[in-house]
């Protein structure tokens, strides 16, 4: 005990280290290149599995394939707007809805304003909302929600009806359901990560803040925020990945109707869930078509990522 | 001691109150009876034994439709719980990949919806029995309260389909039921969002009586629904289907016939060949088959049956078997159970929803089974 004690003083007091221990620590370190390294090859070789069971579709619709909205495998022609734009504008209703929610139940609860006990038992909860398994929200969208939407969407209908957005009577389930649960499955990423951002800024930050006399309304919008945005719009794009991936909740409340409306009253359809509709009975073109179909999935999700890179570094530039 | 009994009481309750729940929950869906095996007293007052000369037990894999699913699994329990060294295991991936996995000869058995084409077949190097053992009808479910016994004409359902007909008084509804008041309310229709063999069998009979719809929309496990506008939702299987059938008033599906029946949904008699309106029901589906000739290959798509009493969308469900199995006791097995589905397996059919085939058809698929193997006679009778 005490001479193994001794000998690890010996170790630290003249720094020099075992060859074991070297092998060790540079062991530790290939060992972690080669994780890192692993995860930019499951996504390349991902991408390269797909992109090759694409290629028959690309080869025959080519960049038609973004404009046609039909989707018929009787007469093996295929195009992607219609999902595209239910893809889109469904995590767009999500976003909307998601980040003021998020980033205002994030800031309450960094702050001070409650005591720690019931602030734990809030962050608890948040947490519990992300351990709900997708078909349960789609339970919960068909039998609470749709009902609700249905009577709301008829009056959107009935006042607003000259609005595009709002110019179809609503069928129970469609957009503006799909785009609500999506929402609020997407809200514990957006808290946990921007709560994390929130919490971890300097606290001379604020003490700074408030001794040049601001107001702690000021403090949180003019400082903390945009202090904390890089990590929080880290936050929305997590968000905006799990929405436009979402496949079970989306395919119970969206209607699954490929026709292409701008309504978000009327049922459409999103990328993930045509594929999981589909994949399963598929055969020839049409698997082609699905494929080529998740390429574009991923491609937007890319799309969106660089956006969101841009947009962090303007902000921070102009705060810097 | 009374507070003891008491608590015993309270929660025998709860129990049985969850007990209860739980039926109720699963009840809307046939799975839940997937794993439920026939009553004891059914098993044993079977006829026909089955007897294999096994010495350790052999197992078959079946891959394949979804439709014939529940019963199929009722039925292999039920198999295994009778000849316990004889285990079937079926996956149901849908057909089509049952159909793939059954040519690249990794299963040892397949099941589709629809029999398998003859460039299909001539792809299988051991070649291919298509053994009708089961079949389902595909029902109009509809969700209006207080219209009961609604009828539809030919003419009628195919324009409810194709989404030329929009709201539930229109005339032409109004003229096959005078006797019903239809209310002024839009119609949703609601189809299958995944591929499917029902959706496959369901297009294939409206293509075959309506020269419109099969150049607007064809056959198809998947189509493009909505050719003519409309209001049309897609839910993901027979229960998504059944769901948002119930969820919508006004909305109007298709679906088979069990999962109608189980969850009390209404549904329409329709028009058949002869012009009579048909309520789907067990008998029905019976006559229609009885009213079909079975080719030589056991492959007969009902399109259109003729028919005074014929329900019009019927379809046969097969399981795909290898005229020859290099092990000999799974070429027995497969007569086994063959023999277990012709016989017992029929009994079970019409409590899931499923009709139980004619006695002609049972005789010419024992006939062809047969041939698998001489160690093994399959007994129908």
């Amino acid at each position: 005990m005490t001479q193994s004690d001794s000998s690890n003083t010996d170790n630290l007091m003249t720094g020099g280290r075992s060859p074991l221990e070297k092998t060790l620590d540079n062991g530790f370190k290939w060992l972690t290149f080669a994780f890192a390294l692993s995860i930019g090859l499951i996504l390349i070789s991902v991408a390269i599995i797909i992109a090759v069971g694409a290629f028959p579709a690309i080869k025959q619709f080519n960049f038609g394939f973004f404009t046609n909205s039909n989707w018929n495998p009787v007469t093996d022609e295929y195009g992607v707007i219609a999902v595209v734009y239910g893809t889109i504008v469904s995590s767009l209703i999500a976003l909307i809805i998601a980040i003021p929610l998020g980033v205002g139940a994030a800031v309450f609860l960094s702050e001070d304003f409650i005591p720690d006990q019931i602030r734990t038992v809030l962050v608890f909860l948040v947490e519990l909302l992300a351990a709900i398994p997708s078909v349960v929200y789609g339970l919960w969208g068909i039998f609470v929600l749709i009902p609700i939407t249905t009577v709301f969407g008829t009056w959107l209908h009935g006042n607003f009806g000259w609005f595009p957005l709002f110019s179809s009577e609503p069928a129970g389930p469609g957009m503006l359901p799909a785009g609500i649960v999506l929402s609020i499955m997407v809200l514990p990423i957006i808290i946990a990560i921007s709560r994390d951002s929130l919490a971890s800024l300097p606290p001379d930050l604020r003490q700074a803040s408030l001794g040049l006399g601001a107001t702690r309304w000021e403090t949180i919008f003019r400082v903390l925020i945009p202090a904390a945005i890089s990590g929080i719009m880290g936050g929305v794009m997590l968000a905006l990945g799990r929405a436009m991936g979402e496949t079970m909740a989306a395919t119970m409340i969206i209607g699954n109707s490929n026709r292409l409306s701008i309504s978000i009253l009327d049922p459409a359809n999103t990328i993930a869930s045509l594929i999981a509709n589909q994949f399963a009975e598929a055969s020839g073109l049409q698997i082609s078509a699905l494929m080529y179909a998740g390429l574009v999935l991923m491609l937007l999700t890319l799309i969106v990522n660089i956006l969101a890179e841009y947009i962090v570094n303007q902000v921070k530039a102009k705060y810097e | 001691m009374i507070i003891k009994s008491k608590n015993k009481l309270a929660g025998s309750l709860s129990i049985l109150a969850l007990g209860l729940s739980l039926t109720a929950c699963g009840g809307g869906t046939k799975e839940t009876t997937t794993t439920k095996t026939p009553t004891e007293g059914e098993t044993q007052e079977s006829s026909a034994s089955i007897t294999v000369p096994f010495e350790n037990t052999v197992a078959l894999t079946g891959a394949g439709a979804s439709f014939p699913a529940p019963l199929y699994q009722n039925w292999f329990v039920a198999l295994n719980q009778k000849v316990p060294k004889l285990q079937v295991n079926y996956q149901s991936v849908g057909s089509g990949a049952g159909v793939e996995q059954f040519t690249a000869g990794t299963v040892d058995f397949g099941a589709s919806d629809t029999a398998m084409k003859d460039e299909e077949i001539a792809k299988v190097s051991k070649g291919a029995l298509m053994l009708p053992v089961t079949a389902g009808s595909i029902v109009f479910a509809y969700n209006l309260p207080g219209v009961e016994g609604l009828k539809l004409s030919r003419e009628t359902y195919v324009d409810i389909a194709l989404g030329k007909i929009t709201k539930w008084n229109d005339p032409k509804i109004v003229a096959d039921n005078p006797d019903l008041t239809l209310p002024d309310k839009p119609i949703t229709f609601v189809h299958r969002s995944d591929g499917s063999g029902t959706t496959g069998v369901f297009t294939k009979h409206l293509s075959a009586i309506s020269e419109d719809w099969k150049t607007k929309v064809g056959e198809g496990k998947t189509v493009q629904w909505g050719p003519d506008g409309g209001k049309f939702l897609g839910g993901k299987g027979n229960e998504g289907v059944t769901a948002t059938i119930m969820q919508n008033e006004g909305a109007i599906g298709y679906v088979e016939y069990g999962y109608a029946k189980n969850n009390k949904l209404h549904m329409a008699a329709i028009q058949n060949k002869a012009g009579q309106f048909i309520p789907p029901t067990d008998e029905a589906a019976s006559e229609t088959l009885a009213n079909v000739e079975l080719p030589e290959n056991l492959r007969a798509f009902i399109t259109d049956p003729e028919g005074e009493t014929s329900y019009p969308i019927v379809t046969y469900s097969w399981i795909l078997a290898f005229p020859k199995y290099d092990d000999p006791n799974k070429a027995i097995a497969v007569e086994a159970m063959i023999q277990y589905a012709l016989t017992e397996g029929q009994k079970s059919a019409p409590a899931l929803g499923y009709v139980p085939l004619p006695a002609t058809v049972v005789e010419k698929v024992a006939a062809v089974a047969d041939q698998i193997t001489p160690d093994f006679t399959i007994n129908v009778n």
